[in-house]
């Protein structure tokens, strides 16, 4: 494996081919998602009264969408082997600053500038939550759990200092366009998190950038010996994870008309982890599979939403998450073994 | 604090109590024993210093079963949900009394860990994600049988006296059931050959293995204690308070933070369980002086939320000074 990796970094710039035997390998496993998750859908379609409303399928989008969305930056960390425990935390500070901004005297004076002020200015300070966390492992070698855990930790209490603890409510109906917006009956956000995962995509599989990620979590040090920029890559994937953890933060905060520094993103890196390893990526690092994480969002959500709409408390689904969690690792490490 | 395998020099001269990082916590700690005891009325009295032990022994505890787990270059997500699980069943059991509900709250996080010892060694899954699975199932569990809620503890039976009662006025029952346990890991880490085995798991599984020590035994124990310590810890929160199955969110992170204060790396190898216990002091007594000041007039009046603040920068000081320490030997240039 890591000679594959290797291999991958050595032919940076050239033509575009990814190792043929981890694309199949991968393909198999998305595979295997989508026929589980199409499984589900016929299951619910059975079992589940109002199953094909055009509302259930708007219900379970605005759930999963800002986890979809966070678990695709996430899913890039993990690609380069680390873990980011901030994200929940990134996304209490955008949502605490954004209704702030806009609802200072100075965004309620000139509403236009004030609301690109709340989209902007949150992203921002979300840049450099990452920056900090990148430079963090990157620059000074701090693993990735405890460099983030920093931010884990006082990030919420800095959301929570800003609003001094109080939830905010607000209408301010262009800002909250971004969570109850519908465009073709399908909300905003749903829209959001495709269009993301698919630049997404496209940047991993062709981009200079996608491959020096692919390399470093494959293995870093021929990554580096190849001339991998591999700080660099480290702190952009950082940056960018927090950004759309940021985003997330202002969609949540926008659905709700409301923003709760204590609770926004409350436990989100758990469920971005989790999309992310169910879809095929690995702890290890080495392998961005955009589509899988989609997928693992989807099918965990869509797990959830059969067993609540079936009489299961809402509790026992943690049970049954837990259970998918522990499936799709083994399967994948059984996998690697072979 | 690097990603890579230190030199086996430096690993000798970070050995536990052999000064290097672990000194940091524990001058750190007289530090800010020393200022509070100059600077607040009443922080050395004898009812702040038992409620302080009384409260932390909880996080003492996890603290010291996650130093475990890590110094085998693991980690245990699970320890907060198990000890809102432990909480609920002791509470449960609570009228029976103490004799009753504290092995059982022990038995649960025993199962637990148990369950991550059969995923990571038997079906060979990373620890992290292993952890986290369980963390889930857990916190599930323990809300299911709540039903979500607040389960009060009985006070008619011996039960809550573990919590309340104090040996003269100093010492709280509930320091002197944490520290048998941290004296045991210490002994075992230190005394005997499964402690050398735990620190040769982190410091090389494959060549630890290799040279026919029992890793899996190893393995199992650590995950096994930290389980117990966890399951403990739930006993003591639902001593005074009842089943708490909401409580315990982020007190693994905040036992991975002690632990890493106290001078052990993730990676595994090393580590110091009195030191890992003077981080877990030194996380609790940030927040206690923030109490403090508060109440000082003319103090600083900083608001609770800036408690979780401080304990960041905090973390993120102690890990520069670690990066600076491990730097020199760990990278040439």
């Amino acid at each position: 494996m890591s000679q594959q990796n290797s291999l991958t970094g050595r032919s940076l710039g050239g033509v575009g081919e990814a190792p043929a035997p981890r694309r199949s390998r991968l393909d198999r496993r998305l595979l295997g998602l989508a026929l589980a998750l199409l499984a589900l859908i016929l299951l619910n379609v059975a079992l589940t009264p109002n199953f094909l409303a055009l509302q259930t399928f708007a219900v379970n989008v605005s759930q999963v969408a800002p986890i979809a969305i966070v678990a695709l930056g996430m899913t890039l960390v993990i690609a380069t082997g680390g873990v980011d425990l901030s994200v929940g935390a990134v996304m209490a500070v955008s949502g605490a600053l954004a209704p702030l901004i806009f609802g200072s005297g100075w965004g309620l004076a000139s509403p236009g500038l004030g609301l690109a002020a709340a989209f902007l200015l949150p992203l921002l300070v979300a840049a450099a939550c990452g920056l900090f966390n990148g430079a963090l492992v990157s620059r000074l070698g701090v693993q990735p759990i405890i460099a983030t855990l920093i931010l884990f930790i006082s990030g919420r209490g800095v959301a929570l200092v800003m609003t001094n603890g109080n939830l905010q409510t607000f209408t301010n109906p262009r800002f909250t366009w971004l969570g109850t917006g519908r465009w073709l009956g399908i909300p905003v956000m749903g829209w959001m998190a495709l269009a993301i995962a698919l630049v997404v995509a496209v940047v991993v599989r062709r981009t200079i950038y996608g491959r020096y990620l692919l390399s470093v979590g494959g293995n870093e040090r021929a990554a580096a010996l190849a001339g991998t920029p591999v700080a660099t890559v480290k702190i952009w994937t950082y940056v960018l994870c927090s950004m759309l953890a940021g985003l997330a933060g202002l969609i949540v905060v926008a659905q709700n008309s409301a923003s709760d520094a204590a609770r926004i993103g409350s436990l989100m890196e758990l469920d971005a982890i989790a999309a992310a390893v169910v879809g095929g990526a690995a702890l290890s690092g080495g392998r961005a599979p955009i589509l899988g994480t989609l997928l693992g969002a989807l099918f965990i959500q869509l797990v959830g939403y059969t067993l609540i709409a079936n009489g299961v408390p809402d509790e026992a689904t943690l049970i049954v998450t837990a259970g998918i969690i522990v499936v799709a690792v083994w399967l994948q490490d059984s996998r690697r073994r072979t | 604090m690097t990603a890579r395998p230190l030199d086996l020099d430096l690993r000798r001269w970070m050995r536990p109590l052999d000064g290097g990082t672990h000194l940091t916590v524990w001058v750190a700690l007289f530090a800010l024993l020393l200022i509070g005891a100059l600077r607040y009325d009443n922080f050395l009295s004898a009812y702040n210093v038992s409620s302080f032990l009384g409260y932390n022994s909880m996080f003492i505890l996890i603290s010291v079963g996650m130093c475990l787990v890590i110094m085998t270059g693991g980690i245990d997500l699970s320890v907060g949900a198990v000890a809102a699980l432990s909480s609920v069943v002791a509470a449960f059991l609570s009228a029976r009394g103490l004799a009753v509900a504290l092995p059982a709250g022990v038995a649960t996080g025993l199962l637990v860990g148990a369950v991550n010892a059969g995923l990571i060694v038997g079906l060979r899954l990373p620890p992290f994600m292993a952890t986290l699975a369980s963390m889930l199932a857990a916190k599930g569990a323990a809300l299911v049988i709540s039903d979500s809620r607040a389960v009060p503890a009985d006070w008619t039976s011996d039960f809550t006296a573990l919590g309340m009662n104090k040996i003269g006025p100093w010492v709280p029952w509930t320091i002197l059931v944490a520290l048998p346990v941290v004296l045991a890991a210490w002994y075992v880490l230190e005394r005997t050959s499964l402690g050398r085995t735990v620190l040769a798991v982190g410091g090389n599984a494959e060549a630890a293995h290799l040279m026919g020590l029992k890793t899996s035994r190893a393995l199992v124990f650590v995950y096994l204690f930290s389980g117990a310590c966890a399951g403990l810890a739930g006993v003591l929160l639902a001593s005074p308070g009842g089943g708490q199955p909401l409580e315990g969110m982020g007190w693994e992170l905040a036992a991975i933070a002690s632990v890493v204060v106290g001078g052990t790396l993730l990676t595994g190898g090393m580590g110091s369980v009195p030191a890992t216990v003077a981080g877990a002091l030194l996380f609790g007594l940030v927040f206690n002086m923030l109490n403090f000041e508060n109440g000082l007039p003319g103090g600083l009046s900083l608001s609770a939320y800036w408690q979780s603040v401080i304990r960041g920068a905090f973390l993120l000081v102690v890990i520069l000074l670690q990066v600076r320490l491990a730097r020199p030997a760990a990278h040439k240039a």
